[in-house]
């Protein structure tokens, strides 16, 4: 699956540069913008440095969602059909596909990486953070593809998936530290932010990226169970699509 | 050929060997609608059955059930001895499955869809580009093999998918509508590489069409489908001469025009025909393909 998603990009690189605009666009505006208004305490970091993870695992996030439509649209292709009657376990099947949004997720986040560099962000380029970053990445995609393929086979249409995908997609976002430390946030979106595997995501990134104080054990503990759950659930509904 | 060894021993009556598919009663609903409701079916080893009927009347639901993709309680299917309720895996090892939409991935080339499938059905690694090229020339895309299939018309989006089925050896190729939309010289051309394949390999072939012209010309045998049921059964010929002496017998004029399956169905389905025929869904997932094929 992966080596699927790797051989389409080749025949096809349109997707690669359109999915870069809108990071880019994040950091340029958003980023530039808030640097100088200096309105969220980001503990001495400029705040286009504390959000270019943020925005790295948005735009990981925004991929991987992607893949609940897209499965959809295997089903209704015949794609997904043919899959299901060979000898592949289902449970291959939905980790070939969540490794795939990880792979694209990491193209994309080498993508952020560079244009952050060019705007003068003090990145790390140690190669060992950098795998940590890598592994980051590929589970919280893992995670969200799955949490979208899951939908998927609950709500089994692709209108239907859309609004919710998009009713979920923002509360993740901004109901994360991507933008701002969870400390500014009211009491019951800190227990949103808590349960949001996005947070834990940003939180190693920017520890790892930046040197930030971060919590990288039970970052990378929460990823590892949530992708795994994650997988789980998707597998268990992936029969429910062919019927 | 792969055989399973996990599963129980395949079931081999004392009359010969296990049929490639057997039905027995089988039924299947959605919600209330029953789509399949006990259907008894038995396709021989190596023949070509075609399971005829318009839209809506079962055929696409009981391939389904066959092919392990909507689950059917224990006892009712059988793949060659093995059960579909508990032998799954046993099943698809020894199927080639090409549903009735253009399933072909048109981001990638035709060596890739057909090497994906590889991929799946397990071909050992050092097999896997052989086999791959083996299956292209088979249905004669080795030529365009590189090309992605985007590019492809619709009789050679079809073709890929037979090779893309045909990757892993099939002992059983089941076809969803294989020719739906495509122009009569692509239509032959399908059904060629189909018979060149089975000249070679002996495979048995399960094909359900509502081109009863079709079905005449490439069939052993045919079973027309409606409401669920099987309602007839036999070769082309047999059905169309069983329908020509009961109009003789029933004092029809003997230069009347002999009949043709179509006439043959029209008997057997009756009146009704027209308005119970297709749900929207069906209907809508049918002209997508044909227009999809061009």
């Amino acid at each position: 699956m992966c080596a699927v998603e790797l051989q389409k990009l080749r025949h096809d690189r349109t997707e690669l540069y359109t999915r870069a605009v809108q990071p880019a666009l994040w950091l340029l505006i958003f980023g530039q913008t808030f640097t100088r208004i200096k309105a969220i305490p980001t503990g001495g970091v400029p705040y286009i440095d504390y959000l270019a993870p943020g925005i790295i695992a948005q735009s990981a996030m925004f991929i991987a969602i992607f893949y609940g439509i897209q499965i959809i649209w295997e089903r209704d292709a015949g794609i997904l059909n043919k899959l299901l009657v060979t000898p592949t376990p289902r449970s291959a099947l939905i980790t070939g596909k969540a490794f795939a949004a990880g792979v694209k997720a990491l193209i994309q986040a080498v993508v952020v990486v560079l244009i952050a560099a060019l705007l003068g962000v003090a990145l790390t380029w140690n190669p060992v953070k950098l795998l940590g970053v890598a592994a980051a990445v590929i589970l919280a995609s893992a995670f969200f593809s799955c949490l979208s393929m899951t939908i998927a086979g609950i709500v089994l249409s692709r209108d239907r998936l859309m609004g919710i995908g998009q009713a979920i997609t923002m509360p993740l976002f901004f109901g994360s530290n991507a933008l701002y430390p969870v400390a500014v946030m009211p009491g019951w979106l800190q227990a949103v932010s808590k349960v949001n595997p996005l947070s834990y995501q940003v939180d190693a990134l920017r520890g790892l990226l930046l040197g930030t104080p971060a919590h990288l054990a039970a970052d990378f503990g929460v990823l590892l169970v949530a992708s795994a759950l994650g997988i789980t659930a998707a597998s268990c509904l992936l029969g429910r699509l062919a019927r | 050929m792969t055989s399973d060894t996990t599963g129980p021993a395949p079931t081999t009556d004392a009359a010969g060997p296990a049929d490639a598919v057997s039905c027995t009663g089988l039924a299947y609903a959605f919600g209330r609608t029953r789509a399949v409701d006990g259907l008894d079916l038995s396709v021989r080893q190596g023949e070509v059955f075609g399971l005829l009927g318009p839209n809506g009347a079962g055929k696409t639901t009981a391939i389904r059930c066959i092919t392990t993709l909507l689950p059917v309680p224990a006892g009712m299917v059988r793949v060659f001895g093995h059960d579909t309720a508990g032998d799954r895996m046993a099943v698809r090892r020894l199927l080639g499955y090409v549903p009735q939409q253009l399933s072909a991935d048109s981001g990638l080339t035709g060596r890739e869809n057909v090497a994906l499938f590889a991929r799946v059905f397990d071909v050992p690694r050092r097999e896997r580009a052989a086999r791959v090229a083996q299956a292209l020339a088979a249905v004669g895309l080795a030529d365009a093999a590189d090309r992605l299939a985007g590019t492809y018309s619709g009789g050679m989006v079809r073709r890929l998918e037979l090779a893309q089925a045909l990757v892993s050896a099939p002992r059983l190729l089941i076809l969803d509508e294989p020719t739906i939309g495509l122009d009569p010289i692509a239509r032959t051309g399908v059904w060629e590489h189909i018979n060149a394949v089975r000249a070679v390999t002996g495979m048995t072939v399960l094909v359900t069409t509502h081109y009863m012209d079709e079905a005449d010309q490439y069939c052993d045998r045919v079973g027309l489908m409606h409401r669920g049921r099987i309602r007839a059964l036999g070769t082309p010929g047999e059905l169309r001469q069983g329908l020509g002496a009961r109009r003789r017998a029933e004092g029809a004029p003997a230069t009347d025009t002999p009949p043709t399956l179509e006439d043959v169905f029209r008997d057997v389905a009756g009146s009704g025909l027209d308005e119970k025929s297709g749900d929207f869904r069906d209907v809508r997932s049918t002209r997508r393909t044909a227009h999809r094929v061009g």
